[in-house]
């Protein structure tokens, strides 16, 4: 492989010294700071030694992408454009990846869906780009207001998918999440998911590690494909793809790259784990009663159990980070002594409960809700009555509240 | 830890991808023989001694070795002359080592020529043609050389070793990482040490089957 110096302890242009990535993420010093989920993205750009950012706006991640432009002006990212529309974003950000670029492009809702096409290409590719989708409801009637269903689209795309809970989270995963997408034997994109407005729109404490520290920056020369070469696949499979040739070997050989490709999401498993301290978190899974959630309704969740504790009734948490690779085991291990296991989500068809259905034993304890959707709140008290109502005991009705 | 095991075989009509099946890499200073987690050291000799047994022992560099674009490279190539040259000294008379390139990876079929190239897209051909029985990949791009090794799993009986400068490979039999010219050279020496000691197969399978 290339001949690669460290750079660790140099420093870039605007005088930030790279550091090792976990020291800067859990030995330096942390300073809380009051901001939005929009600024939090901008804070970890400007550590994250990006070469490249490609923008277009849809609610709500136009605002990180504003800001990130400003990082532009400032000196801290390599380079700064809009694209033609999201497809054109996603396939640019394609060609800087293919160029040995660190890549970043933000998203949400009916974008994401625009772009589709690409996400697969990216995976297929190999190529290590982070996107953040800060989901919005994407079908008719519009809305922007935060729903999760666009995630259940990405799950099969060959893209690692994490899908944060808080702004501290989007920091720190933002940051890391490169280091996993950026190792030779994962070397795919992540879509770093949040709940749009929840996460981006509110201001929340987030410890935020040194601006004078930043990554080390991206070696093209890791890739498990050669660096842009447009007559070496995947790039000559675009123009001279192995479909048009019909013979086994042929189809047999596209057949291995898809497997491939999955086999590069289980190997992101050990990786993840190592920098984001496992893939679940868990509390008090020994009750006979467990909340399995991602994304914000983790911390509606965890307020509904506190609710619980008042009326007596003990309850467990477990917190998904990392929906691709799927933490199959872990979650087979928290919910097993589960009797009864509710899956609270920000969307319509319940993808997450459909996901732990298919992954544990008696699948039967599996209750699918509560649901919202559209961009409407989950108030804790809809999941503590939905636990209620499947424990037999009295619950009211939140139905006339706010009208 | 997985059941699975990643053995010579023709295994299937689309093999699945070893780490789906939980295979999983070796940490630096380990290697893998069959799948199976072990230190540098077994791996030495159970790869000396599936070089020595094959009728056909074939080394496949990759482009990361064959083109001189760094010094690293070019010592590389040149240890794997080294472990070449060893291989053909300690093998007998009725063994035929072999050192087919892999210049590059463009798709070539149908006029892939597998007397002087191994293709990563049909890497079967080449395997079929010289009736290799076992083979050694070195200096291959990580997602070229997971590929063929599937391949060969898939439809060859030939047994798989990849020295990988990266992480290693699950779909290979024998997996080592973090490939060096001084690990290249260990093997030489192993090969060298175990001459004689290992009795080429005399009526083996080999890669022609499928």
């Amino acid at each position: 492989m290339a001949e690669t110096k460290s750079v660790i302890g140099t420093k870039n242009k605007k005088g930030q010294t790279y550091t090792d990535t976990w020291k800067m993420m859990n030995e330096a010093p942390r300073t809380p700071s009051f901001f939005t989920g929009s600024e939090v993205i901008k804070e970890a750009l400007r550590r994250a030694s990006c070469d490249v950012m490609i923008a277009y706006p849809i609610t709500p991640q136009s605002e990180a992408a504003a800001l990130i432009g400003e990082l532009f002006a400032e000196g801290y990212i390599g380079d700064y454009f809009r694209g033609e529309s999201e497809f054109a974003v996603m396939s640019q950000c394609a060609g800087s990846a293919f160029g040995g670029a660190r890549v970043f492009t933000t998203t949400a809702g009916p974008g994401t869906m625009r772009a589709m096409e690409n996400f697969p290409m990216w995976a297929g590719s190999r190529l290590p780009i982070q996107m953040i989708v800060t989901c919005r409801g994407i079908n008719s009637p519009l809305s922007i207001q935060p729903d999760t269903l666009e995630i259940a689209y990405l799950l099969n795309t060959g893209m690692l998918v994490w899908h944060a809970e808080t702004a501290q989270d989007f920091f720190d995963w933002i940051l890391k999440g490169y280091m996993v997408s950026e190792e030779p034997d994962v070397h795919l994109p992540l879509a770093l998911c949040c709940d749009g407005f929840f996460v981006t729109h509110t201001k929340d404490v987030v410890n935020l590690t040194p601006a004078d520290m930043c990554l080390p920056p991206y070696d093209p020369y890791r890739s498990p494909v050669p660096c842009m070469d447009m007559e070496c696949p995947p790039v000559r499979m675009m123009r001279d793809p192995f479909v048009m040739k019909s013979n086994y070997i042929s189809y047999a050989t596209h057949a291995s790259w898809q497997q491939e490709i999955w086999a590069a999401v289980e190997r992101s498993r050990k990786h993840s784990i190592h920098w984001l301290n496992g893939l679940i978190d868990t509390e008090n899974t020994d009750a006979d009663v467990v909340i399995v959630a991602s994304g914000t309704a983790v911390s509606q969740g965890r307020e509904a159990i506190r609710l619980l504790e008042d009326e007596g009734v003990r309850c467990g948490l477990v917190k998904v980070k990392t929906l691709r690779p799927w933490p199959e085991e872990e979650i087979r291990e928290a919910t097993k002594n589960a009797k009864h296991i509710f899956v609270p989500e920000f969307n319509v068809t319940g993808w997450l409960a459909k996901e732990i259905r298919a992954t544990i034993p008696n699948p039967h304890r599996v209750h699918a809700g509560p649901h919202v959707c559209g961009g409407m709140t989950m108030p804790p008290e809809i999941i503590v009555s939905e636990i209620k109502t499947a424990l037999g005991m009295k619950t009211f009705s939140l139905a006339g509240r706010g009208s | 830890m997985s059941d699975y095991r990643v053995l010579p075989g023709p295994e299937h009509f689309l093999p699945p991808a070893a780490a789906s099946m939980g295979i999983r890499l070796p940490n630096p200073g380990e290697a893998h023989i069959n799948g199976v987690i072990t230190s540098e050291d077994q791996a030495y000799e159970e790869a000396a001694r599936q070089f020595l047994m094959a009728k056909v022992p074939t080394i496949f560099p990759g482009p990361l070795v064959l083109w001189a674009w760094n010094e690293k490279a070019a010592k590389k190539a040149t240890a794997i002359r080294h472990l070449f040259n060893t291989l053909k000294e300690c093998v007998q008379p009725s063994q035929k080592p072999m050192l087919i390139p892999m210049p590059d990876y463009r798709p070539k079929y149908p006029k892939i020529n597998p007397e002087v190239e191994i293709n990563p897209n049909h890497p079967n051909l080449t395997i079929w043609h010289n009736k290799i029985d076992c083979c050694i990949f070195i200096g291959v791009h990580c997602h070229q050389a997971n590929l063929s090794l599937k391949i060969i799993r898939g439809g060859t009986s030939c047994y798989t070793i990849a020295m990988c400068a990266q992480a290693g490979h699950e779909d290979a039999m024998l997996s080592f990482r973090d490939a060096s010219v001084d690990k290249i050279m260990r093997l030489a020496d192993t090969v060298k040490r175990l001459k004689g000691t290992v009795q080429p197969r005399l009526s083996a399978k080999n890669g022609a089957s499928n």
